[in-house]
């Protein structure tokens, strides 16, 4: 049976980014969208590591904060463990806060500097009520030694602290509460290589100890192919493709998955030979019609303008592009 | 291979004088750029990469001061010029491409006016002939319909345009030698491929000389033909990419290739170095990475290692190699 932890369904956000009221009625200017992230679904099992991938624009970080609730989707819904997030507080979502928790990508912004290390770490514990007296300053120096740090940091702030451990820091606060669900947004982006190293072991570690499951949202797709079980590419908004992450990398079905992948440079001097990448993202206000990466395709088609192409079953998961639905496939 | 290199930077030392003491930031660095050839400098933050750069193009931020060490360029010291001397020689035989292309172009001017300007500043020409080559420059770095774009503002252009502009104004006056610090970390993956690409193009057909100051070995892997890797303002080891890629000699470079996630590997763990560098006010004795080396001997925690002449233009600072050499020499 498939244990599913999270489920979104159709889950669209709009921005309004129109000019104030008074440059509207003046220069006739008509009210303007941004649609973030648009018609969105998939699912993530428990104990896997499912990855959202895209570049700037891709609405990927606007999705991990519809996860966490903070946005509100303007469609679509988000089921944790089967039960749908209502965004009004109530005693049942708090019992679900507790059990989803997120680690943000600049450990310089996501920690009160005001703060000693230990009242960062208990505040989650406190808040849930999962200990008191001296068991919290017992169950902060526990977190601190799980994730690589002292227990006498607890004690310190978090200027004293490198990038790296800072991050450190950050998973020790998501695990406070203990939780079983985590939203990684681009953890180790502000990172250099080798203190990336580090955290990405120490999440993996982190993952195996205490059986969690972690959406994992970034740009960098190395990162990506090391870490998760399953991807889902985000172009504008959308998800082109979503499938298992050897399968994604051995064998990518729609060419904008492609064209990343050729992006990407080759440590490994293999001297492949590599499709030139051509064109950029377009304004996400005014998307191309039909299949928004049509004006990048190096197959684009007469339908492609016209309608958004479905998704369609692949190997281990979906495509959506009318490629995959025409009789001839190119090679 | 008794031609005069490029440039020639010999022992270059950078201090910071500060009230606890002056800092070292860049330590006895020596290294030459042949005609026509890319190096690469790669290192993490705080490495001293971006100082090296600002150095040799005489643009040091104050309090920052060259202390030793000499600048060559085609023979000729550079590191003792005056100002307006040195002004001369930015621009017209030194360009420059930084990370973010909006400190390099003024906002308030078009494109056409900054690249005329650079152009009739560095070769004399009339205005006319100036905008006939800004144009083909445009052209050349792949700015579509560059004849009228060349009118519009930096603004007007998206992330990866900037970029594109900025290569060709580092390029307008033809220089000798590139150095590019971080010139696509601000681009996504896709942008930049491109950016690379066009690039190195260019350079190799103006037989101009690169140095690609960046932390990032793919981009280096794709577009160098040596590496030089720093580490808390020394040298570490300079050679060939391939021969660095896929044999790294020094501990910390090996660390280093082992804790990049590729898109090949199957490991489920990566290398990771502990600790993590050194700040300036705290580099230990002897070799800067003993504290963080896996294969450290008592030498290393008194001695600081020179660099040693390996096989194929390799150097490599580590006394694990000089004793190699002795009993290779006695032996």
């Amino acid at each position: 049976m498939v244990d599913t932890v999270l489920q979104v369904e159709r889950l669209t956000r709009t921005f309004d980014v129109s000019k104030p009221w008074l440059n509207r009625v003046l220069e006739r200017d008509e009210k303007q969208f941004l649609t973030a992230v648009d018609n969105v679904s998939f699912g993530i099992e428990r104990g896997e590591t499912f990855a959202l991938v895209g570049e700037s624009g891709s609405g990927k970080s606007t999705i991990a904060k519809l996860i966490v609730g903070l946005l509100k989707p303007t469609h679509g819904t988000i089921a944790f463990d089967g039960q749908p997030m209502s965004f009004e507080s109530g005693a049942a979502m708090r019992n679900l806060r507790r059990r989803f928790q997120m680690i943000f990508q600049d450990p310089f912004a996501s920690l009160n500097p005001r703060w000693r290390v230990g009242e960062i770490i208990a505040e989650p514990i406190r808040t849930f009520g999962l200990a008191s007296g001296a068991d919290v300053s017992r169950e902060v120096a526990r977190l601190l030694e799980v994730v690589g740090l002292s227990a006498t940091d607890a004690g310190k702030f978090p200027h004293e602290f490198s990038g790296g451990q800072r991050q450190r820091i950050a998973i020790a606060r998501a695990l406070s509460s203990k939780p079983e669900f985590i939203v990684c947004d681009e953890p180790t982006s502000a990172l250099d290589v080798s203190v990336q190293a580090q955290i990405l072991n120490l999440m993996r570690d982190l993952q195996d100890e205490f059986g969690l499951t972690y959406l994992l949202i970034s740009h960098d797709l190395s990162v990506v192919r090391h870490m998760a079980n399953r991807i889902g590419v985000l172009y504008l908004g959308r998800i082109v493709e979503v499938a298992d992450a050897k399968r994604l990398f051995t064998d990518p079905q729609h060419p904008y998955t492609r064209m990343l992948l050729d992006a990407v440079p080759d440590l490994a001097l293999s001297g492949r030979r590599r499709t030139p990448v051509t064109g950029e993202i377009p304004n996400p206000i005014n998307p191309p019609t039909g299949c928004t990466f049509h004006p990048r395709c190096p197959h684009v088609m007469d339908i492609c303008k016209r309608e958004a192409p479905p998704q369609t079953a692949t190997a281990t998961g979906a495509a959506a592009c009318h490629l995959l639905t025409e009789p001839a496939l190119p090679e | 291979m008794n031609a005069t290199p490029l440039l020639s930077v010999r022992d270059l030392v950078v201090e910071f004088p500060t009230r606890r003491g002056t800092l070292r930031a860049i330590d006895k660095v020596s290294f030459d750029i042949a005609e026509g050839e890319v190096l690469g400098m790669v290192g993490e933050s705080g490495a001293g990469k971006s100082l090296i750069g600002a150095a040799i193009i005489g643009l040091l931020e104050p309090p920052g001061r060259i202390a030793g060490g000499e600048i060559r360029l085609r023979g000729e010291r550079i590191d003792t010029l005056a100002a307006e001397p040195m002004r001369r020689i930015r621009g017209k035989r030194i360009g420059m491409v930084f990370q973010d292309p909006l400190t390099s172009l003024n906002p308030l001017y078009t494109v056409a006016e900054q690249l005329i300007e650079t152009i009739r500043t560095h070769i004399s020409c009339s205005e006319r002939e100036a905008r006939e080559r800004a144009v083909a420059l445009l052209d050349r770095v792949g700015i579509p319909a560059a004849a009228r774009r060349i009118n519009d503002y930096p603004h007007h252009f998206s992330g990866g345009m900037r970029q594109r502009v900025v290569i060709a104004l580092a390029l307008a006056a033809e220089p000798d030698l590139v150095i590019a610090d971080e010139p696509t970390t601000a681009l996504d993956v896709s942008v930049q491929a491109q950016i690379i690409d066009v690039l190195k193009e260019i350079c190799a057909e103006r037989g101009a000389s690169v140095m690609l100051i960046t932390h990032d070995m793919g981009v280096i892997a794709e577009t160098a033909d040596r590496v030089a890797v720093l580490y808390a303002g020394r040298l570490a080891e300079i050679g060939p990419v391939r021969d660095v890629i896929q044999n790294a000699e020094h501990p910390y470079t090996r660390g280093l290739m082992g804790s990049i996630p590729t898109l090949t590997q199957t490991e489920t763990r990566l290398v990771q170095i502990p600790g993590s560098m050194p700040r300036l006010d705290a580099i230990p004795p002897g070799c800067a990475f003993n504290p963080r080396c896996p294969q450290v001997m008592d030498r290393c925690r008194s001695d600081r290692p020179g660099l040693v002449q390996r096989g194929g233009r390799r150097e490599v600072s580590c006394w694990l190699y000089e004793a190699a050499e002795k009993e290779a020499r006695h032996g």
